[in-house]
């Protein structure tokens, strides 16, 4: 019991550590935030296109469902590209307690090296989900603002997307960040990671716009399906609209194959509760990497 | 015993950082552990606190085994780091509360803890400021009341005055003789500052791993120390009778100062030619010259 209540203790020292630094906290802001200006400063009318491509010539819908659809799709990249980008990006405290020495103030304390590590986990689980929800709030301004058309219980498996996504962000930051032991060590994995994920995901440009073979690569990965869920609740109650609207049933699973609610791998299209397993499963094989990795690591010292 | 440390190894890839040391700190001690950058100090205190583990050798702290009891030894050590390693960002308050929750105190045994160092450390107005707004001074009283917060027995001070004006390296020193006579703790330190090693009950010298020398600092400095005799009188004398035995001889405006190997030798001397010590002066080495003797290193410039 006394352990649960020093792994809360410490959790709150990390999350405060880390607010305490509103520098630290804008940065991991303002990247997804940027994302969305340069997306409705540049992009919007391209993917607005997109979408329209799908309806027969001469049909039109409310422009409120294709801006929004268009938004949707954007936010669903956004915040699935951020469950990771802002993780790595978060995990500040755990690099700055090395850097500091702090760790060895832990070591040198009766609380156990694994209660270390899982605060860490745990603060920039909180922290990351905060961080997302400012970005979710300012997202969902601009939905409201252009067409809102999610319904409530997308809304809710939103945030249930949102939690698995960052379980995946924070699990692989932490085993990747625990190597990294300096300020610049930090920030170039950041980089890496920020610059790369998003593409890599599908999140920036759509799966399906790829090569077979490189859709194929890009279906092995599981973070691929932390988007492909998101986008299934985000584009959800829009893909009903346009339904409701009159829009055909093969329009609407083109729109869903192009812009990745559907993904293929290797020719079989994988339904939504195989991405939910294959991400919950790639967090349990994380997760037994993350203990590992902790265990090594203070069987060395 | 507070500490027992028997045949303790410790070595990163060929470099054998604590190679075969053995010594004992007696309850209530202040007990200091001297060497260059590199001896080994810290390796064994960081084995001694449990952030590193030992290669081979036997530690025993507060009765207990640091195999198989490291939780109830990490609960009886408070520690001083060389550098702060505390949280910047927050306050004293925090500080201090995060770091007592980290020992199962948590609520109104917390707060009374609080109060204890706040009186003893005077720090009343700097409980809700932020660590990074403190001066160096103050910084270390935090160090220190973080090290104490939880009524440790051993307190270990790696180099704790490093850089800290001679004022604040008095207060220092004053909470930890304070808290040495009321409770009886135990003070295992490493300096650089020599005074503060004479003052120790028990020194022990480290060189490249080793224990180079040990005992009291009266012990080493009879032992390893020069004695100077400075002749006020009878000058030509002293000096023709030294310089005949050859001994090293300095003259100055006032004196003339001869180098001893050892009190006993200027005993001897004082026994055998009497009639030269009727004005005169006896100095024993002080540490400094006893570290240079025991290690050929200048501890000063470490």
């Amino acid at each position: 019991m006394t352990e649960v209540k020093k792994l809360i203790s410490l959790v709150g020292r990390n999350t405060k550590c880390y607010f305490k630094d509103k520098l630290t906290f804008f940065m991991s802001l303002i990247t997804p935030l940027i994302l969305l200006v340069l997306f409705v400063t540049f992009l919007r009318n391209v993917y607005i296109q997109s979408f329209e491509s799908a309806f027969p010539e001469g049909f039109t819908v409310d422009k409120k469902i294709v801006d929004g659809i268009a938004g949707a799709w954007l936010m669903s990249s956004i915040l699935s590209v951020s469950s990771v980008t802002v993780a790595f990006c978060s995990n500040l405290v755990m690099v700055e307690d090395k850097i500091n020495s702090s760790v060895n103030d832990f070591r040198a304390s009766p609380i156990k090296p694994t209660t270390v590590s899982l605060a860490y986990f745990v603060s920039n689980f909180f922290v990351t989900f905060a961080v997302m929800m400012c970005v979710m709030f300012i997202g969902h301004i601009y939905l409201a603002a252009v067409g809102w058309y999610i319904t409530a219980g997308n809304f809710f498996m939103i945030i249930v997307d949102c939690i698995c996504g960052i379980l995946f962000g924070t699990l692989l930051a932490g085993i990747v960040e625990s190597f990294v032991s300096s300020q610049g060590g930090l920030s170039a994995v950041a980089t890496l990671v920020s610059s790369m994920y998003g593409f890599i995901c599908g999140a920036y440009m759509p799966i399906s716009s790829f090569s077979k073979g490189l859709q194929n690569v890009l279906g092995c990965l599981p973070g691929t399906y932390s988007v492909g869920i998101m986008r299934n609740h985000y584009m959800g109650g829009y893909l009903t609209a346009l339904s409701d609207a009159g829009v055909s049933d093969e329009a609407i699973a083109a729109i869903k194959d192009g812009f990745d609610a559907n993904i293929t791998v290797f020719g079989n299209q994988i339904p939504l509760w195989a991405m939910y397993t294959i991400l919950l499963g790639a967090c349990a094989v994380l997760l037994a990497m993350f203990i590992a990795v902790i265990i090594l690591k203070n069987k060395k010292k | 015993m507070i500490i027992e440390i028997e045949n303790l190894k410790k070595s990163y890839k060929d470099l054998h950082a604590v190679d075969d040391i053995s010594f004992r700190v007696k309850e209530g001690e202040l007990f200091s552990l001297l060497g260059v950058n590199g001896a080994g100090k810290s390796t064994t205190i960081n084995i001694i606190s449990g952030i590193l583990k030992k290669d081979s050798g036997k530690v025993r702290v507060c009765g207990h085994d640091i195999d198989s009891a490291a939780d109830e030894i990490k609960s009886k050590i408070g520690i001083v780091f060389q550098n702060s390693v505390l949280d910047k960002k927050l306050s004293v308050y925090d500080n201090l509360k995060y770091r007592a929750n980290l020992y199962g105190i948590f609520g109104n045994e917390f707060k009374s803890r609080l109060e204890e160092m706040t009186e003893l450390l005077d720090l009343k107005g700097l409980l809700k400021r932020p660590l990074a707004k403190l001066s160096g001074g103050q910084k270390r009283r935090i160090d220190i009341a973080r090290a104490l917060i939880h009524n440790p027995r051993l307190l270990i001070l790696d180099e704790p005055t490093t850089g800290l004006d001679p004022k604040t390296r008095i207060t220092v020193w004053e909470v930890v003789d304070k808290m040495r006579k009321e409770r009886g703790l135990s003070v295992l330190l490493t300096t650089h500052y020599m005074e503060e090693a004479a003052d120790s009950d028990y020194v022990v010298i480290i060189d490249s791993g080793k224990v180079a020398a040990e005992g009291t600092p009266h012990e080493l400095k009879n032992t390893f120390a020069s004695d100077f005799i400075k002749f006020y009188n009878h000058r030509e004398e002293a000096e023709k009778y030294f310089a005949k035995l050859g001994y090293s001889i300095k003259n100055e405006r006032d004196f003339t100062e001869i180098e001893l190997k050892s009190t006993a030798e200027t005993s001897k001397f004082f026994k055998e030619k009497p009639e030269l010590f009727d004005d005169f002066e006896v100095l024993k080495g002080n540490m400094d010259n006893v570290f240079l003797k025991v290690t050929g290193k200048d501890l000063q410039g470490a």
